[in-house]
Parts: structure tokens; C-alpha cells; sequence
């Protein structure tokens, strides 16, 4: 089955969703501890957390590129340690366009996760609680179980939302065939070299195919969630 | 003596001021929506935290300001009946019974599945969801709920409102048997005196 896709077109998209499900698996469970955070929990600082994990959202994504370069690159703070101490790159490598995608992905992530938790009734945890439940059962049993559609959304969103990224991959990992290519990428690389209109029409439906799937099946658990929410 | 309470509370612009105690089984406490009767019974099951006090049940301390003991809900073993029910409803009927009995110590039981359900006659319910029921079906459940944690007092917040009459005696005779036969002292809300003087011992006006 090649759907008229040559092998470097299904490399690309192998890459791309193998890309976006790792960045959206590693971020679930700090997307859902941020969104527990923002949602039941009022500290100093909480304003300036939420702005941000808001931030990529409104950032030119080349900036947040640049600010993973710095931070993540072989010089930066993070980037050098990983280097040193276990010999191991995010840059130029998959892995890396797989946390560009994490971060992009993250604030979409944590608004939908937020959202449903702050919707589960903190009176049934309360009920749980005088029930002989620890907080931390009460979490368990209780909250986590009801903002479960909410999770779902987040990930199905943040997962859309990776399979898109462009600037900030293409700043902090570039753009090399087979590591950090992925579909927004090779439709870029096809147009800017002539005849490759072929390619980018299959990759471009692809895409389209795949995103608008996603937010169907987002808005779907939404949906779910939006009932969930309301039968008591 | 079943209950001591000494509680100085604030709730938004509101402060409660309570000191009683009482050795009936039932211990009533009416007054006017708002007047604080709900926050009495959170500050015993410790859903919230009086500005000073003591509290005493059954010769256990639950809270006591002075002396730093303030122990978290789940260690007070409260059977708190909700207004508003407050099943579990992504739990069928069953589950959200043996929620709190599966955490309880085997040991400190005193009261067995089957006889809670037969007791309430909510037997035929287990498999249903709590959106499903009638709002006299859902109270005899939490009531069952309640009943299945072993707890060592029974809460119950307003147990008779938004019930037909048919329903209203359902629960009351309920409660009656509770008191005469399961011997677990318990404090009622109520907004009306009339609706809850039947079973009262002690009967304490606030607000």
C-alpha cells in the first residue's frame, strides 16, 4: 500500500508522526501536572507560570527555535550537560525536533487539560475525602477518571498542533532528510525546487487529511467532556 | 457524650459562633438558609477549618485549635450524607457503595454489604449509573455510601429537602432506624423545625 507515495514521502511521514507521538507521550504527563497546578492550586507566581506555558503560543515560533537553540544547543546550559554527561544531542537530531514539537504543542495541551479538570466538582473529591480517601487517592480515583476526556482533547490537540510545526523545528534542528524533515518541512523544501509540485500536492493532503482528523476526534472528546461535566 | 462542639468559624462576611454539647443520639441543628449550618458540619467531618475551636466525638478529638489536632477527613470517619448527594457519576451504583468500605480496616466494620442494601432497599440498583436515579434512590444510596465506610458518626446535611412526601417518609423512617437500631450518633441540618422534631434529641438553633 504506497497510496501513490514514493519511499522518501513515507519516510517523511513516518518521521513526522513518529515525531509528534513522542513530543505529545513525553509532555502528557507535565501538560496535566501544569493543568492540575493552574487549575486547584493559587501560589505566587501563578500569573506569571501561566504566561509562560502560554508563551509559544504567541511567540514567533523562529524565536522560540532560537531559545531552544540557546538553551538546548551544544553550548547552552542544558544542551552542554546532555552532552557531556551522557554524550547524547537534541540538535539536528529527531529527538530534538520532537521537543520543538513538545513545546509548541504544550500550551494548547495544558488549556484543554485545565479546562476539564477545573470542571470535575471539587465537592465529589470532598465526598471522597470524607470516605477515608487520601488526597492523593481522591486524585486518582476522582479526578483523574472525570478530566479523562480533557486529556484525551489535550493530546489529540497538542498532537495536531505537532504534526504542523514548522519555525521552531526548522530554527533549532534544521531541515536534514530522514532526522528532522518532517511534513511541513518537505512541503517546504518541495517548494524551492522546481517540479516537485507533484510531491507537494500528495504531502499537502496528507497533511490536511491528518490534521482535520484530529480536531474532528478533539472535538469530539470535547464534547464528550462538555456531558461528562454535567451529569449530576 | 456523643458530641462537643466549640466552633468559631468565618465564611465570607459571616461569622458562626456554636458551643454545645450533646449525648442524644440525634442531635438536630436548625436555622435559616446561610446561617452557617452546612459550615458546622464541615468543620466536623474537616472539609473546612474553624478560626478556633473543639471538637469531640465520641470521646476522639478531631479538632482542637489550642492543641494543634486537626485531623484530615479521612482519619475523622464521618458518614457525611451530602444535600446534593455528591455520588461519584462516573461510578455505577455498586462502585460508588463500596468507595469508602474498600478503605476502611475489616476490623473496624460494623456493618455488613448486604445488610446496607437490603436495610435501604437498593439491592436492584447496584448496576445502574447515579444519573439514573430518583432523587430518593440517589439519598438512600449515599445514605448506604455513607453507612459502608464504617463511620464512627453520621453527618446528614438537610437529608429530607427536594424529596415528595412519599420519599420524605422513605428517609425518615430510615434515619429512625438508623437511630434505634445501628446506634451511631448523629447530627441532622435542617432549615425547618417541624421536618426533623420527630427525631431529634437534642434540637440547637443557630443563626
Amino acid at each position: 500500500m504506497s497510496l501513490g507515495l514514493s519511499e522518501s514521502e513515507w519516510a517523511v511521514v513516518v518521521l513526522s508522526l513518529k515525531v509528534s507521538l513522542v513530543a505529545i507521550l513525553a509532555t502528557l504527563p507535565v501538560a496535566y501536572g501544569l493543568a492540575w497546578v493552574l487549575a486547584r492550586r493559587s501560589f505566587p507566581g501563578k500569573l506569571l507560570l501561566d504566561g509562560l506555558v502560554h508563551l509559544p503560543l504567541v511567540l514567533p515560533p523562529v524565536v522560540t527555535g532560537w531559545l531552544l537553540l540557546l538553551v538546548f544547543g551544544r553550548a547552552g546550559p542544558v544542551g552542554g550537560w546532555l552532552q557531556e554527561t551522557f554524550g547524547f544531542s537534541l540538535v539536528f537530531r529527531w529527538t530534538g525536533a520532537a521537543l520543538a514539537a513538545a513545546i509548541m504543542a504544550l500550551p494548547l495541551m495544558v488549556r484543554a487539560m485545565r479546562l476539564s479538570i477545573e470542571s470535575v466538582d471539587r465537592r465529589l473529591v470532598a465526598a471522597a475525602r470524607t470516605l477515608g480517601a487520601g488526597p492523593f487517592r481522591a486524585f486518582r480515583t476522582i479526578t483523574l477518571p472525570l478530566s479523562l476526556p480533557g486529556i484525551w482533547a489535550g493530546a489529540v490537540l497538542g498532537f495536531a498542533r505537532s504534526l504542523g510545526e514548522f519555525g521552531a523545528t526548522i530554527t533549532f534542528v534544521s531541515n536534514i532528510p530522514g532526522q528532522t524533515r518532517t511534513l511541513p518541512l518537505a512541503i517546504y523544501t518541495g517548494l524551492q525546487v522546481p517540479g516537485a509540485e507533484a510531491e507537494v500536492t500528495r504531502l499537502a493532503i496528507i497533511s490536511v487529511v491528518l490534521s482535520l482528523a484530529a480536531l474532528v476526534a478533539s472535538e469530539a472528546l470535547i464534547r464528550r467532556a462538555g456531558r461528562g461535566a454535567h451529569v449530576l | 457524650m456523643s458530641f462537643e462542639l466549640s466552633i468559631r468559624h468565618r465564611v465570607g462576611e459571616r461569622s458562626l459562633t456554636l458551643d454545645t454539647r450533646s449525648d442524644a443520639r440525634i442531635t438536630g441543628i436548625v436555622g435559616p438558609s446561610g446561617a452557617g449550618k452546612t459550615s458546622v458540619l464541615n468543620c466536623v467531618a474537616g472539609l473546612a477549618r474553624p478560626a478556633e475551636g473543639r471538637i469531640v466525638v465520641d470521646g476522639v478529638t478531631l479538632f482542637d485549635r489550642a492543641n494543634r489536632i486537626d485531623l484530615p477527613p479521612e482519619h475523622r470517619r464521618a458518614g457525611y450524607v451530602f444535600q446534593d448527594n455528591r455520588l461519584f457519576p462516573h461510578l455505577r451504583v455498586g462502585a460508588n457503595l463500596s468507595y469508602g468500605e474498600r478503605l476502611t480496616d475489616p476490623a473496624e466494620r460494623w456493618i455488613g454489604h448486604d445488610e446496607v442494601l437490603d436495610f435501604l432497599g437498593i439491592g436492584h440498583l447496584v448496576q445502574r449509573w447515579p444519573a439514573t436515579l430518583s432523587g430518593g434512590e440517589a439519598r438512600r444510596v449515599a445514605i448506604g455510601r455513607a453507612l459502608l465506610a464504617a463511620p464512627r458518626f453520621l453527618l446528614l446535611d438537610e437529608p429530607l429537602t427536594s424529596l415528595d412526601a412519599a420519599r420524605r417518609e422513605e428517609i425518615l423512617r430510615v434515619i429512625e432506624r438508623i437511630r434505634d437500631e445501628l446506634a451511631i450518633p448523629m447530627i441532622l441540618v435542617s432549615h425547618s423545625r417541624d421536618e426533623i422534631d420527630r427525631l431529634t434529641g437534642t434540637l440547637i438553633t443557630i443563626g
